[in-house]
C-alpha cells in the first residue's frame, strides 16, 4: 500500500490533468479567428476617395486634408489649459469632459480629442505642439466640395452606423459611407478598397511586430475617380435662378439621356455636411419640415404635371387614330361633362391639333380624351390602352435612373378607379381631368424632363442618368445606352412638336421667345392644395414647363417645376428658357429677365398659409 | 561502460526523459519571447538565450555532481541543510526583492534563491535522519523531529513571503508515509481539507449537521456485529466542530483579502455574479487567460510560434509558472496530453527507480526528490489549467529561471548519481 501510494498519486494527478484538458481543448474549444482574436490588431490602410467631374470635366468634388488632435492620456504632461483650450476652440469644461472620456477610454491608447480641425486651426495650433506632450496630430480626409450647388446629387457621406457594421462585414466602425446621391449610388467605386495590416498585439494592446509577417495583408487599391453628366455651369446658374423659389428643375441630354443639371430648391451648400459643424448643420437641414432642404424635387416631388401632358393625349389619339392633325372641336370657353361647364382660358372657339397645343385648349383634348375612349368598347379596354401608351414614356413608375432614391408618380389605371368610384361606375367623363394633366396623374420633374426628350427624340429615349464615365476605361453600365422606344410612331411626333414651337411663336409662351433659338415647349398651370391643421387651403398654382431646343436637332430637353409661381410662363418658363440660352449660346442676352428671375423670390407666398390669416391666391404682383 | 566512470550505471531511461523535458520547456521559452530582431538562440539578451545559458549550467551542475563520490551527498546532508537554514535566514538581512519576494541573493551575473537550495538540502536531511539506525519513525519524538526537519525551513520561507514554495516543504510528508508514518494522518489530513473547503462552501451549521447525519447514517447501515464506542465519534465530531470554527475564524483573519478571493474564485464562494465577474478580471485574470489560451489550441495547437496570444504575452508569466499554457496554445490537445503522459512516466521511472535502491538513504532521499518534482508538477499545472487556487510555483524542468533549472537538475542528479552507485551499497 504505501509502496503504491505515490505511484497511484502520479496515476491519479496524469489521468485528471488529461480530463480537465480534455474539456478545455476538446469540448470548450473555442478557435480564434483572425477577425475576433484579441492579440490581432487589424490596422487599415484607406485609399483616398474618388474624385468627382462634370461632363466637361470640370472638378465637383475632390477631398481635403482634416486634422484630428488625438491625446494619449498616460502621456500627457500638466499644460496651459486655458491657452490650450484657446487654440483648440472649446471651453475649459468640455476640454475636460472630453480628455475624461479618453482616460475611460484607455490611458494608454490613442483618442481623438478634438475631430477633424480646418487647416487654418491647424496651422495656428501646429507652432505651439510641442508645448504640449500627450497631445498629436493626425490627418485624415475629408471631402471638399468645388461648388456650392448639386448637393442633391452628389449626396454626402458620413459614418457607418451599427445597422452598416451589421449588413456589410466590409465596414468597421468610424468609417465613412456614402449616404445619399452618387456618393451612394457610386459607394463602392468611389471609395476603393482599403489595404489592412495584421498586427500581433500583447496583453497591454501594445504593438509588437507584424502577424505572421504580413502574409495575409492586402494593399489599398485606389477608389476611381468618376465623371458625372451634369454640367456645372448649368447647375449652378439654375440653382441660382431658383434662389428663394420651391420647385425643382431637370434638363436632359435627349440623345444621350445624360442628365444635365437637376435642382432642387431650396437646397444647401454641400460643404455644410462636412467636418466639425456636419452633425449640427445636418439636424437644422433634416428638421426643416416646411421647406425641406433636403427633399429632392427634382425626382421626390410629385405634382400633378398639368398642361404639358396634353402633348402625350395629342400624340396618342393621333397613334390610336380617333384624331388627324386637322380634327376640330369647338371650346365654349369650356367644355361641357354632362351640364356642367369646365373652363378653359384659351380664348374659345374651334380649335385643332395644332392651335389646341399653343393655346393649350381644355376643350380641344377633352374631346381627344373622350374620341380615344370612345373608340373601344368598354372603358376599360380604352383605359388600358391609354395607361399602355402613358407608360410607355417612363411615367407612373421608377425610371430606373441611376440615383438612389426616386417616385415613381403615378398613371391611373382600371383598377386604380374600380377601386376609387367601383367597378363599371365610371367612364371617360369621371376622368377627364387626365386629359389636361391634372386628376389622378402625378409625376415628377425628371419623368416630365424624360417625357420631353422622348418628344424631342420623336418616340424613344435613353433611361436618364448622372453617370457618364467610370475610372479609366470609362464604361458605365450599358441599360443607360440602349434606347427605349415609346408605342407611338414617329411620323405622329411633327405635328405635336409643330404645336409645341408655336407656343413660342404665338401661344402661351411667346413672351419668352430666345433670339436664334427655336424652341418647342409646353406651359402648365397646376391647381394644388395644401392640408394644415386639417383644413384644406387652395395655394396660388404651380407654374410647370416643359421645353427642348432647338426644335431640329435638340441638345435639351428640361422640366421646370415652381412650387406656387402661379401660369406657367411666368417663373417656369422664363426660367426655362434662360437655361436653355445659357446651355446652348454660353450666356445670356436678355439680361432684364436674368436679373428679374435671379432677385425675385416666392417667400412671401410660401409664408402665406403659415400667417393664420386670410390670403389671395394667384395675385397678378408682376 | 561496466559500472566504470562517472557515467556508467546512470539510468539512461530518466536522463533521456529529463532532457526531453528540458528540451520542450526551451523551445516553448523560444516562442514566448522571440523577438522580431532578435537572430541568434545564442544572444544572451533574451530569455532563451538566458535559459540556454541555465541548461549549460544545468549540464556542469550535472557533471559535477556524478563526478563526486556518491557517499559524499549522504555525509555531507547535515551541513547541507545547515548551510540552506543559514542562507535563508540571511535573506531577511541580504536578500534582494523581486516581485515583492525577498527570495533572491543578488550574485550579479545571476539571483540565487535559496530555497530551491534548501529543497535539496532538506531532502538530503530528512533522508538521512530518518534513515539513521537510531531513528524509529514509529516512536512520537521521532515524528516530531522529521516533521520539525520539513517545517523548519518551510516557515522561514513563507514570511518572505513565497507561499508557493513554502507548500512545498510539505510534499516530504510523502517520505514520512513511505517509511511507516502512520497512514492514517493522511486521511486526517484530508479530512480536514475536506472540512475546511466544505466550511467556507457551506458554512460551520451545515458542517455540523452534515457530520450528525453521516454519524447516524453509519450506524444505522452497520453491520450489527461490528461495536463503534460512541464516545470518541462524539470526540471526532466535537473536534471537527471546533476546526470548523477555527476555519472561519482563520479565513477571516489570519488571511488576506486577496487569499480569500483566490478561493472564492476556486470554491465559487461568491454567488454576486457582478462581483464574481469582477474577481475573475483581477485576481482570475492569469488563470482566465491561460484557460482562454489553452482553449484556444484545441486539438492539435496553432502551431509552433504561432500562438497569437502567446505571441502577444496576453497570459503573465507566461515563460515562468504559465509557461504550459503556450504549450495548450501552440501544441493543443496533442502536446499538453503528451507532456502530461512524459512527465508521468518519468515519475513513474523514478519511483521504480527508487523503490530498486538498497540502501534506505537513497531510497528515502529518491522519494524526497519525486514528491518535490510530484507536488511542483501537480500545483502548476493545476493552476494553469484552472483547477487549483494560483499558488506561483513553476513547472520542473520547463519554466524558465536559473536557479530553479540548477537545482532541480541537481536535485535530480543526486539521486540518478545516489542509483548509479546502488550496487557497491549492496557489497
Amino acid at each position: 500500500m504505501k509502496k503504491l501510494l505515490l505511484s497511484s498519486v502520479v496515476v491519479l494527478i496524469g489521468f485528471t490533468f488529461i480530463g480537465r484538458l480534455s474539456y478545455l481543448q476538446l469540448f470548450r474549444f473555442s478557435p480564434d479567428q483572425i477577425l475576433d482574436d484579441p492579440a490581432i490588431k487589424k490596422v487599415y490602410d484607406y485609399p483616398e476617395r474618388g474624385y468627382i467631374y462634370d461632363r466637361n470635366g470640370k472638378l465637383l468634388v475632390g477631398n481635403q486634408p482634416a486634422y484630428d488632435v488625438m491625446v494619449i492620456p498616460r502621456e500627457v504632461k500638466p499644460l496651459d489649459t486655458l491657452e490650450f483650450c484657446n487654440l483648440l476652440g472649446i471651453e475649459k469644461p468640455e476640454f475636460l469632459s472630453k480628455m475624461e472620456k479618453a482616460r475611460r477610454y484607455s490611458p494608454r491608447l490613442p483618442s481623438v480629442l478634438v475631430p477633424q480641425l480646418s487647416k487654418e486651426d491647424y496651422a495656428k495650433l501646429q507652432e505651439k505642439m510641442r508645448h504640449f506632450t500627450g497631445f498629436y496630430i493626425q490627418k485624415r480626409s475629408l471631402r471638399y466640395y468645388n461648388t456650392k450647388s448639386a448637393a442633391n446629387v452628389l449626396g454626402y457621406i458620413s459614418e457607418v452606423n451599427e445597422w452598416d457594421l451589421k449588413n456589410n462585414p466590409y465596414y468597421v466602425a468610424g468609417e465613412l459611407k456614402g449616404r445619399t446621391g452618387i456618393e451612394k449610388q457610386y459607394e463602392e467605386i468611389l471609395r476603393g478598397q482599403k489595404g489592412v495590416k495584421h498586427i500581433q498585439k500583447d496583453r497591454f494592446n501594445r504593438d509588437i511586430g507584424p502577424y505572421k509577417d504580413g502574409k495575409l495583408d492586402t494593399l489599398p487599391q485606389q477608389g476611381k475617380e468618376i465623371q458625372i453628366t451634369l454640367d456645372k455651369t448649368l447647375q449652378e446658374y439654375g440653382e441660382k435662378l431658383m434662389h428663394g423659389k420651391r420647385g425643382g428643375i431637370v434638363a436632359i441630354e435627349p440623345k444621350t439621356g445624360e442628365i444635365l443639371t437637376m435642382i432642387s430648391g431650396p437646397t444647401y451648400d454641400p460643404a455644410l455636411l462636412v467636418g466639425r459643424q456636419r452633425s449640427k448643420n445636418y439636424s437644422k437641414l433634416h428638421y426643416d419640415t416646411i421647406s425641406k432642404p433636403t427633399w429632392d424635387r427634382s425626382i421626390l416631388a410629385q405634382p400633378s404635371p398639368g398642361s404639358p401632358f396634353k402633348t402625350l393625349n395629342a400624340l396618342i389619339g393621333l397613334q390610336e387614330e380617333v384624331i388627324n392633325t386637322d380634327t376640330k372641336f369647338r371650346c365654349y370657353h369650356g367644355f361641357y361633362v354632362g351640364n356642367t361647364l369646365r373652363g378653359c382660358h384659351c380664348g374659345g372657339g374651334v380649335r385643332d391639333l395644332n392651335s389646341g397645343i399653343y393655346q393649350s385648349c381644355n376643350a380641344y383634348f377633352a374631346g381627344v380624351f373622350r374620341k380615344i375612349f370612345d373608340k373601344y368598347e368598354t372603358t376599360d379596354e380604352g383605359m388600358d390602352v391609354w395607361e399602355k401608351h402613358m407608360k410607355s414614356f417612363g411615367l407612373g413608375d421608377y425610371l430606373g435612373t441611376d440615383l438612389p432614391t426616386g417616385a415613381p408618380g403615378r398613371i391611373p389605371d382600371v383598377a386604380y378607379y374600380d377601386k376609387w368610384y367601383g367597378d363599371g361606375r365610371w367612364a371617360a367623363s369621371t376622368i377627364i381631368s387626365n386629359s389636361i394633366g391634372q386628376g389622378e396623374i402625378a409625376a415628377t420633374p425628371l419623368q416630365l424632363a424624360n417625357m420631353t426628350a422622348a418628344i424631342a427624340n420623336r418616340g424613344y429615349f435613353y433611361t436618364p442618368h448622372v453617370i457618364k464615365s467610370i475610372g479609366n476605361n470609362g464604361k458605365i453600365d450599358p441599360k443607360y445606352t440602349e434606347p427605349r422606344y415609346t408605342t407611338i410612331d414617329r411620323k405622329h411626333f411633327d405635328p405635336v412638336i409643330q404645336g409645341m414651337a408655336n407656343v413660342y411663336n404665338h401661344g402661351t409662351a411667346r413672351w419668352v421667345k430666345i433670339p436664334g433659338i427655336d424652341i418647342a415647349g409646353k406651359t402648365g398651370t397646376v391647381e394644388n392644395y395644401i392640408r394644415i391643421d386639417g383644413e384644406r387651403m387652395q395655394l396660388t398654382d404651380h407654374s410647370v414647363f416643359v421645353a427642348f431646343a432647338p426644335v431640329e436637332n435638340p441638345q435639351i430637353a428640361l422640366a421646370v417645376y415652381i412650387e406656387n409661381g402661379y401660369y406657367g410662363s411666368r417663373y417656369a418658363g422664363h426660367i426655362a428658357s434662360l437655361l436653355i440660352e445659357k446651355y446652348i449660346k454660353g450666356e445670356i442676352t436678355r439680361k432684364d429677365l436674368e436679373k428679374r428671375m435671379l432677385e425675385k423670390t416666392l417667400e412671401h407666398e410660401y409664408a402665406k398659409p403659415y400667417s393664420d390669416e386670410p390670403f389671395e391666391i394667384n395675385e397678378y404682383d408682376w | 561502460m561496466t559500472g566504470k566512470g562517472p557515467f556508467g550505471r546512470l539510468d539512461w531511461i530518466s536522463v533521456i526523459l529529463y532532457a526531453l523535458l528540458v528540451f520542450i520547456g526551451w523551445l516553448n521559452i523560444y516562442s514566448t519571447s522571440v523577438g522580431e530582431t532578435s537572430t541568434s538562440i545564442f544572444d544572451f539578451s533574451t530569455l532563451y538565450g538566458k535559459q540556454l545559458f541555465f541548461i549549460g549550467l544545468a549540464a556542469l551542475g550535472i557533471i559535477f555532481v556524478l563526478f563526486v563520490e556518491s557517499h559524499f551527498f549522504e555525509r555531507f546532508a547535515s551541513i547541507f541543510y545547515i548551510v540552506s537554514i543559514v542562507l535563508l535566514l540571511g535573506l531577511f538581512v541580504f536578500g534582494k526583492t523581486i516581485a515583492g519576494a525577498t527570495s533572491w541573493y543578488d550574485l550579479g551575473f545571476f539571483n540565487l534563491q535559496p530555497s530551491e537550495l534548501a529543497k535539496v538540502g532538506t531532502s538530503l536531511a530528512l533522508a538521512k535522519f530518518l534513515s539513521d539506525i537510531q531513528t524509529d519513525i514509529r516512536t512520537g519524538k521521532h515524528q516530531l523531529y522529521a516533521v520539525a526537519i520539513i517545517l523548519l525551513p518551510a516557515l522561514l520561507i513563507l514570511p518572505q513571503p513565497d507561499p508557493g514554495s513554502s507548500l512545498i516543504y510539505f510534499s516530504l510528508f510523502f517520505v514520512l508515509f513511505r517509511e511507516g508514518f502512520p497512514i492514517y494522518y493522511l486521511g486526517i489530513l484530508i479530512f480536514a481539507v475536506v472540512l475546511f473547503a466544505t466550511t467556507l462552501m457551506f458554512g460551520t451549521v451545515w458542517v455540523a449537521i452534515g457530520l450528525i447525519i453521516l454519524t447516524l447514517l453509519i450506524y444505522t447501515f452497520k453491520k450489527a456485529s461490528v461495536k463503534i464506542p460512541i464516545a470518541p465519534v462524539l470526540g471526532v465530531i466535537a473536534v471537527s466542530i471546533l476546526f470548523s470554527l477555527s476555519v472561519n475564524f482563520v479565513f477571516e483573519n489570519v488571511f488576506e483579502q486577496r487569499h480569500r478571493d483566490r478561493f472564492a474564485l476556486w470554491l465559487s464562494l461568491e454567488k454576486d455574479e457582478e462581483k464574481l465577474d469582477e474577481i475573475r478580471k483581477t485576481i482570475g485574470y492569469n488563470t482566465y487567460q491561460s484557460e482562454k489560451a489553452i482553449e484556444s489550441g484545441g486539438f492539435a495547437g496553432k502551431g509552433f510560434m504561432e500562438g497569437t496570444r502567446t505571441k502577444g504575452d496576453f497570459v503573465p508569466e507566461q515563460h515562468t509558472d504559465y509557461i504550459f499554457s503556450s504549450v495548450g496554445e501552440e501544441w493543443g490537445f496533442l502536446g499538453t496530453s503528451a507532456v502530461i503522459l512524459l512527465f508521468s512516466l518519468f515519475f513513474l521511472r523514478l519511483i521504480y527507480i527508487a523503490e530498486r535502491q538498497k540502501s534506505d538513504f537513497s531510497r528515502m532521499y529518491g522519494y524526497g526528490v519525486i514528491s518535490i518534482l510530484v507536488f511542483h508538477y501537480f500545483i502548476n499545472i493545476g493552476m494553469v489549467i484552472g483547477l487549483l487556487p494560483t499558488i506561483g510555483v513553476p513547472l520542473p524542468f520547463f519554466s524558465y529561471g536559473g536557479s530553479g533549472l540548477i537545482f532541480f537538475t541537481m536535485l535530480l542528479f543526486i539521486f540518478l548519481k545516489l542509483d548509479s552507485n546502488r550496487l557497491k551499497d549492496g557489497i
